[in-house]
């Protein structure tokens, strides 16, 4: 393979219900590139490596600078973000495929709704009285500040959901996604008012106990959010939450 | 008196979620449309934090003091009511911020932590890491979810907003949108519109901005009569990464911990921004900084290596306080660039970042210019009925931005924006229901036919490599530096591109999640918006903040302390002026 040429199998699905078909790119190298530069130059150029005039690619992306989850996708074999995956560093061809738990729109592009529904089910939120001013926010401990801000970079990207063997396009587990964000809520000295709130959503269908604890969510995560942590902790809260139930406390 | 009214919310970012809070707090429900799930909005990018002159550190701060340097940093081109309204809202909105649980960074003593920004010499910026951007709208965006599951809130995520509609008298009346997967275009009747669609950093084809930044919506809605204000005022950041596909911010705030910006000379570093501004050192406002960086690489020769680059350096600062302070832009450096900044310098040079200009916005002040919160008028545009708000309006920055002032302006323009809309539609005397179909059905089947042109276009041009070139002439002529003859050139080129526009070949009949046909439709409007930025430059024979004319060196008062106000014509943007309000501060030389 020529230096001077990168070389895309792109996975290709015009609608839902298209069939499948790989194309193969060709295009110029030049330093620095990733793969949404990569993409860019086929969309200028959609002509296959055999010459065939093609539609351009469709794909997901926005920030291109890892915080908006939204351009993640499969390369060669691996879920992440197109933005961050440089060209230097992958082995070629450059194999790039939707994700496979969220339902296809077209080519790289899926329907991650599924993740912000869970959000709205656990309660993703500080219960504000309001947004007028009524003064200072609670003291909060810096140590508590800092593990809190891990928690919450989650960009809902769904690395964690494409590499979970029980979340399924037809299971009803929300992911580690949502689990991570109800210890977000329920350690902030307003989120925690309202935590029982949140452990009922996850004590339901779908919930924590559809985890069957393979803990592949904290490898995927490009974040590096302790997703296997939140896990673990919100498994505690649950169970002491279920049993003072039980206890009518 | 309109009973139940109907509002819409077009962009998802800082601003339109906070527009869209207020009017849900009102009771009242409102439509939310956005070209991206909102929780991927752009905002997401800004790092470096927001000001608030809270003044926890003893330092002496006030509202009035980060007013006077807003007004000073803009180069006294902003009108000085809402940008004084801003600075005095500015603590409550950043205590309402806290209270929603953004993980902002703290004292010891468990308060909330301020740093150092530019055109400043206090503590005024609040900031979670270097992410804060993404943590203020995860934290409006977990509100509006709220808003949502009690069925205030109705999404459209995947909807780009085509135009307004507008009835006989010339009022806004709701949009006609069209879903990005169905293709389906559809007409939405509201009685209040607010677009909150960002800013038009794709017009430079590279920039700091991510990639739904085309400014689209507001060039479509200055097509259909609305006025765009100082366009020709591009902020240039002094310090981003080049890249293949875009240009990536590294934050002020690295200066703001003490980073500082160097090229090797004789063999010796030269700080060259301390050793001229021995004040203000690293953190002149962001126009000057960008200006000694051009100098330095274009004028002296001494880029690194010789070519466009100078160095960041933090390396010299604790690993410890870079990682609490400065993680998330360290890690983009780190992941994007592949080397660790914490132990080698970053190689930076300046990136087309913000629009100071945007959508004419009205305001309403009392007799001691204090803003009226709720009067109709705050934030409206010239076109009843459609307001905006956030980086696609004009106002609060002039000439030029300070750092963390963006995002207080969001949030601040949201907090008018929405209760103006809530005032407007309830005083209506006809709402948009009792408005005939046929003015919705007119406007949309115009868009049906404007997207089956597109779609049948069948030349040989390539929207994306007109836009690249766009972006190359735009970033060439119409950013740092600016020469008349070039801009004028410039102009001719734009014109160029609009007949190679109607040569394009769009090379996918799909009527499915067909993003050539949308990008082609947003890359005419882009074209559209290129000339007025060009053309407004071209007028504007003075320096005033980010606009720099070497011919035309010196700030000049007499001729040109007025707002630049663009006007559509099929031939081409006209220019009238209006003056500025400066009833607080009476403008001085600039000087750091």
């Amino acid at each position: 393979m020529a230096t001077d040429r990168i070389e895309l199998r792109i996975k290709r699905q015009d609608g839902p219900d298209a069939p499948r078909r790989w194309e193969e790119f060709r295009i110029p190298y030049r330093p620095k590139m990733n793969v949404i530069s990569a993409l860019m130059e086929v969309r200028r150029h959609p002509i296959t490596a055999d010459g065939r005039k093609t539609t351009p690619p469709v794909w997901d992306a926005n920030c291109l600078e890892e915080v908006c989850g939204a351009c993640t996708m499969i390369i060669n074999g691996k879920v992440r973000q197109a933005c961050s995956a440089l060209i230097d560093q992958l082995d070629q061809p450059i194999v790039l495929e939707p994700m496979t738990k969220f339902p296809l729109v077209r080519d790289l592009l899926v329907d991650r709704q599924r993740m912000f529904d869970a959000l709205k089910r656990v309660h993703a939120w500080i219960p504000i009285d309001g947004t007028y001013n009524l003064g200072p926010g609670p003291r909060v401990d810096p140590n508590a500040q800092q593990v809190a801000y891990r928690l919450a970079r989650c960009m809902t990207c769904g690395c964690c959901l494409e590499v979970c063997p029980q979340v399924t396009p037809t299971s009803k587990f929300m992911g580690a996604a949502a689990i991570s964000q109800v210890r977000l809520f329920n350690v902030h000295p307003t989120g925690k008012m309202h935590a029982g709130e949140r452990l009922e959503a996850l004590m339901s269908e779908g919930g924590i106990t559809d985890c069957g604890n393979a803990q592949n969510c904290v490898h995927a995560c490009p974040k590096e959010i302790p997703l296997t942590e939140s896990i673990a902790a919100l498994g505690r809260q649950t169970t002491t939450y279920a049993l003072k139930r039980l206890l009518g406390g | 008196m309109v009973a139940q009214a109907k509002t819409i919310v077009v962009g998802g970012g800082l601003a339109g979620l906070m527009t869209v809070i207020k009017i849900a707090e009102a009771g009242i429900p409102c439509q939310l449309f956005s070209v991206v799930p909102v929780k991927r909005s752009h905002s997401v990018c800004a790092q470096g934090g927001i000001n608030a002159s809270v003044n926890t550190k003893g330092e002496g701060d006030s509202p009035q003091i980060h007013f006077y340097e807003t007004i000073k940093g803009g180069d006294f081109l902003a009108n000085q009511p809402l940008a004084r309204g801003m600075c005095e809202a500015a603590p409550g909105i950043v205590y309402l911020l806290d209270r929603m649980g953004v993980p902002f960074n703290r004292t010891p003593e468990g308060l909330l932590d301020f740093r150092g920004f530019g055109g400043t010499l206090y503590s005024r910026t609040a900031f979670a890491g270097a992410t804060t951007g993404q943590q203020l709208l995860y934290a409006l965006d977990e509100q509006v979810r709220r808003f949502e599951a009690e069925g205030l809130v109705e999404k459209f995520e995947y909807w780009e907003f085509l135009s307004i509609v507008k009835d006989e008298e010339g009022i806004c009346r709701g949009i006609v949108a069209q879903n990005l997967r169905t293709m389906e275009i559809r007409a939405f009747p509201a009685d209040a519109v607010c677009l909150a669609t960002g800013g038009n950093g794709l017009i430079f084809g590279k920039s700091t901005l991510s990639m739904v930044c085309t400014g689209s919506a507001a060039s479509a809605a200055f097509q259909q009569g609305a006025i765009y204000a100082n366009g020709e005022f591009i902020q240039v950041h002094p310090t981003a990464i080049p890249g293949q596909d875009k240009l990536r911010l590294m934050s002020e705030s690295a200066r703001a911990e003490g980073g500082r910006v160097w090229v090797p000379r004789d063999g010796k570093p030269w700080y060259f921004l301390e050793e001229k501004y021995p004040k203000y050192k690293n953190l002149v406002p962001r126009d000057i900084a960008t200006r000694e960086i051009y100098h330095v690489c274009r004028v002296l020769g001494l880029g690194v290596d010789g070519k466009d680059v100078v160095y960041l350096d933090v390396s010299h600062i604790p690993a410890e306080t870079l990682d609490r302070k400065l993680g998330g832009i360290l890690e983009i450096y780190e992941k994007f660039v592949g080397e660790d900044p914490r132990k080698v310098p970053m190689k930076v040079f300046p990136g087309v970042h913000y629009s100071m200009g945007g959508l004419w916005i009205d305001y309403e002040a009392d007799s001691d210019g204090n803003i009226v919160v709720g009067s109709p008028r705050n934030h409206q545009t010239n076109i009843p009925g459609l307001l905006a708000a956030g980086e696609v309006d004009y106002e609060y920055h002039g000439a030029n931005r300070l750092g963390a002032n963006s995002l207080l302006s969001c949030f601040y323009g949201g907090m008018l924006a929405g209760p103006a809309m809530v005032s407007y539609a309830k005083g209506l005397e006809r709402s948009c229901q009792a408005v005939s179909s046929l003015v919705f059905e007119a406007e949309r089947k115009r868009q049906e036919e404007a997207y089956n042109r597109i779609c049948a276009l069948s030349g040989t041009e390539n929207p994306f490599v007109i836009h690249k070139e766009l972006g190359e002439i735009m970033t060439d002529n119409v950013t740092v530096v600016r020469l008349n003859k070039k801009l004028q050139a410039t102009d001719d080129a734009i014109l160029a591109c609009m007949d190679r526009w109607k040569q394009i070949d769009i090379n996918d009949a799909a009527q499915w999640a067909n993003q050539a046909v949308s990008f082609t439709r947003q890359l005419w409007n882009m074209l559209e918006m290129a000339r007025v930025i060009t053309l407004g430059a071209l007028r504007r024979d003075e320096s005033r903040g980010a606009h720099y004319k070497p011919d035309f060196p010196d700030r000049n008062d007499g001729q040109w302390l007025k707002s630049t106000l663009a006007t559509w014509t099929p031939s081409g943007p006209e220019f009238t002026y209006a003056p500025v309000d400066t009833r607080f501060l009476k403008p001085e030389a600039r000087k750091y």
